[in-house]
């Protein structure tokens, strides 16, 4: 949805540097390094990249779900990275996680309804009639019918499923939701369904949203700007509009030529750009530019300088490469 | 009703009002209700629905790979090519072996469970050559080398020794083609064959899957969910709902001019890369997929369509004999496609 976050809104999220290394026995796995990003309140921020990129990892760094190794994570201005599970606690109600598969995220031995209630009775938000109140609101703005509430998981689809985990992330009325790949498991019609949800509840709430995904389509649906990741850092950030229309990172212009077009003339005629060679390990990265080993543009300089992360003159677009021309 | 235009070659797979039901604790459930159609040779035909649909279980049936709780009906015929045709649906354990795996290949979504990890992937490859084609194990390794070129992968003399886990999703998929090509069947199923994988990744495997289409003559019947790769890659689609076809034709034909509301639905849903959808909104299809317990005579999608009368909860759609053919009681007259989705790069 193209609302347009002001600039100077407040940041609900900000990334600053973050690294999370893993010890692995060959050597250090590097699932995210050096990463930066905001969040503006009214915004949706899309991290886009494919498995192995450390999207998921900078979401779960994100909510303290993992601990970073080094950098900062800020909350509404709260540094939450070192934070202890104690004082943590209450600033939770703050930001609030929806993952993908919804069957293994709700808990298959509560009702719907106990479900929704649980984080505003954890964070002693409302309580009796009241509460019954809220949960039946928040039923009705994910689009399902009061009766769910005493319903339990295991009795409804995939997509009602995921209504209920939109319904409990946002009952205590988060300013920030991460959602890690909410659609990716569900039919197309059920995708586009809740895809106009999240729009729709982004709009009238006005949250900041991270929203993590490896669909590009949906991402450009929902997102405000997006971010690129490949290995571990951000290749490429930019408005959705200017993503499209424009990539300027190698990496980016062969994502957006790879998706599939649902329109056979379209698809067959379109000039791809196909990648040679698999990921590299993320415990071994190549040295200098992180994609030359794949990048059909490469030249000597990749190989071996580091190309930093530089706003273009101009623009508010970042990218990470030598060859990308300045305007 | 067999929808394909006749006078064509000589079909290689002929399914014919296959039906499958399977009987559980909790009552029967019809997976899959009436559904024919016939693969010409070196075609790819793409098998589109959501989950549920019963678009594996048609396959399944055709490998003789069913559960014993499962009831069927109606016929499923294999033309080998050579004069003789097999009767494959309720077919001993003897045709079946003979034609599964050698005549008929299948590759699925997942290739980590289906490739076993304490083999090479040499060995993997050489165990189908050693017991369908009766080569040596010298043979059989050269062959190996050679079916892994086939499919694109690097140094193939090298990887042809490495284990499934030394090899990437991309990859461990190339091996299960080249597995499954390796005694160049003249049908291959592929069960959603690239919707585990990055979409850099898949275009690779498309590439593949048409290299194998043109070189070999393979006829593949593509499972998926995902329209950008039936447009990518299929010659006709058979469009499953319920567990009934409700609309089949050319590639082209489907996706410009659909008949079926539930087809025209699905394309109105899916997200186009690089358009935005009209008024910032995805279309969506109303309600929820019916579990069926029977083979009800009405339409099933009636409840969900906005063309639906009194006839649809009536009566149950036949596939019309159109060569673009659709289960609809009020098709869609070349209804006007949606602005073409601009190839933006």
């Amino acid at each position: 949805m193209t609302v347009t976050a002001a600039p100077e809104a407040p940041p609900v999220l900000e990334i600053a540097d973050l690294t999370r290394h893993y010890p692995h026995a060959q050597g250090t796995v590097r699932a995210a390094d050096g990463v930066s990003l905001t969040v503006r309140r009214g915004e949706v921020l899309g991290l886009v990249g494919e498995s192995g990129s450390g999207k998921s990892t900078v979401g779960r760094c994100a909510v303290r779900l993992d601990t970073p190794t080094s950098g900062t994570v800020r909350i509404n201005g709260t540094d939450i990275t070192r934070l202890s599970a104690r004082r943590l606690r209450p600033l939770r109600k703050d930001f609030h996680l929806v993952f993908q598969d919804p069957s293994s995220s709700l808990d298959p031995r509560m009702t719907v309804g106990d479900l929704i209630a649980e984080p505003l009775r954890l964070h002693r938000l409302a309580a009796g009639a009241e509460l019954d109140a809220r949960v039946s609101r928040l039923l009705q703005q994910v689009g399902l019918r009061l009766d769910f509430a005493d319903r339990r998981p295991h009795e409804l689809s995939g997509g009602q499923r995921q209504r209920v985990s939109i319904a409990r992330a946002l009952s205590v009325d988060p300013d920030l939701l991460i959602a890690d790949e909410p659609t990716s498991a569900l039919d197309v019609s059920v995708q586009a369904a809740v895809l106009n949800l999240l729009a729709d509840l982004q709009r009238d709430r006005g949250f900041g949203c991270l929203f993590i995904t490896h669909d590009l389509a949906a991402v450009e649906f929902l997102a405000n700007r997006i971010a690129v990741m490949y290995l571990g850092q951000i290749v490429e950030l930019a408005d959705t509009a200017d993503l499209f229309a424009d990539p300027r990172h190698p990496y980016t212009q062969a994502l957006l030529s790879a998706a599939p077009l649902p329109d056979p003339a379209a698809q067959r005629g379109r000039e791809r750009i196909v990648l040679s060679g698999d990921l590299p390990s993320p415990a071994a990265p190549p040295p200098g530019c992180r994609f030359n080993t794949r990048c059909p543009v490469a030249v000597d300089r990749c190989r071996t300088e580091v190309p930093p992360l530089r706003t273009l003159p101009g623009t508010t677009r970042q990218v990470s490469c030598h060859l990308a021309a300045d305007s | 009703m067999t929808p394909t235009p006749s006078g064509g070659p000589e079909p290689v797979l002929t399914v014919d009002g296959l039906t499958v039901s399977f009987r559980s604790r909790y009552g029967s459930v019809q997976a899959v209700d009436g559904i024919s159609y016939e693969l010409a040779p070196g075609e790819v035909l793409a098998v589109v629905g959501e989950s549920g649909c019963g678009k594996s279980v048609t396959s399944m049936a055709v490998l003789g790979l069913l559960p014993p709780t499962a009831h069927t009906t109606g016929s499923i015929r294999f033309a080998d090519g050579r004069g003789g045709t097999r009767e494959l649906l309720g077919a001993d354990e003897r045709t079946l072996g003979s034609v599964r795996g050698k005549e008929i290949a299948m590759i699925f979504q997942e290739p980590m469970t289906s490739l076993n990890p304490v083999l090479t992937v040499g060995r993997q490859i050489a165990e189908v050559l050693r017991r369908h084609q009766g080569l040596n194990r010298a043979q059989a390794r050269a062959r190996a080398v050679e079916l892994l070129g086939l499919v694109g992968i690097p140094a193939p003399d090298r990887r042809v020794d490495e284990y499934p886990h030394q090899l990437s999703g991309g990859m461990r998929q190339r091996v299960m083609i080249a597995i499954a090509v390796a005694c160049d069947p003249r049908v291959l199923i592929a069960d959603e064959p690239t919707t585990a994988l990055d979409v850099t990744v898949q275009a690779g495997i498309l590439d593949v899957l048409r290299n194998l289409r043109e070189q070999l003559g393979t006829a593949i019947v593509l499972i998926t969910h995902d329209l950008g790769v039936v447009a990518d890659i299929a010659d006709r689609v058979l469009v499953m709902y319920a567990g009934r076809a409700v609309e089949q034709g050319t590639v082209q034909e489907v996706f410009a001019e659909p008949r079926h509301p539930y087809t025209r639905g699905l394309l109105d849903a899916v997200l186009r890369p690089g358009t935005r959808p009209e008024g910032g909104r995805l279309r969506e299809i109303p309600g929820v997929v019916p579990r069926l317990t029977d083979s009800p005579d009405v339409c099933t999608f009636a409840p969900r369509c906005d063309r639906a009368d009194e006839r649809c909860t009536a009566l149950r759609p036949a596939l019309d004999t159109a060569a673009h053919a659709a289960a609809c009681w009020h098709p869609l007259a070349g209804a006007a496609a949606p602005a073409p989705s601009e190839a933006t790069r």
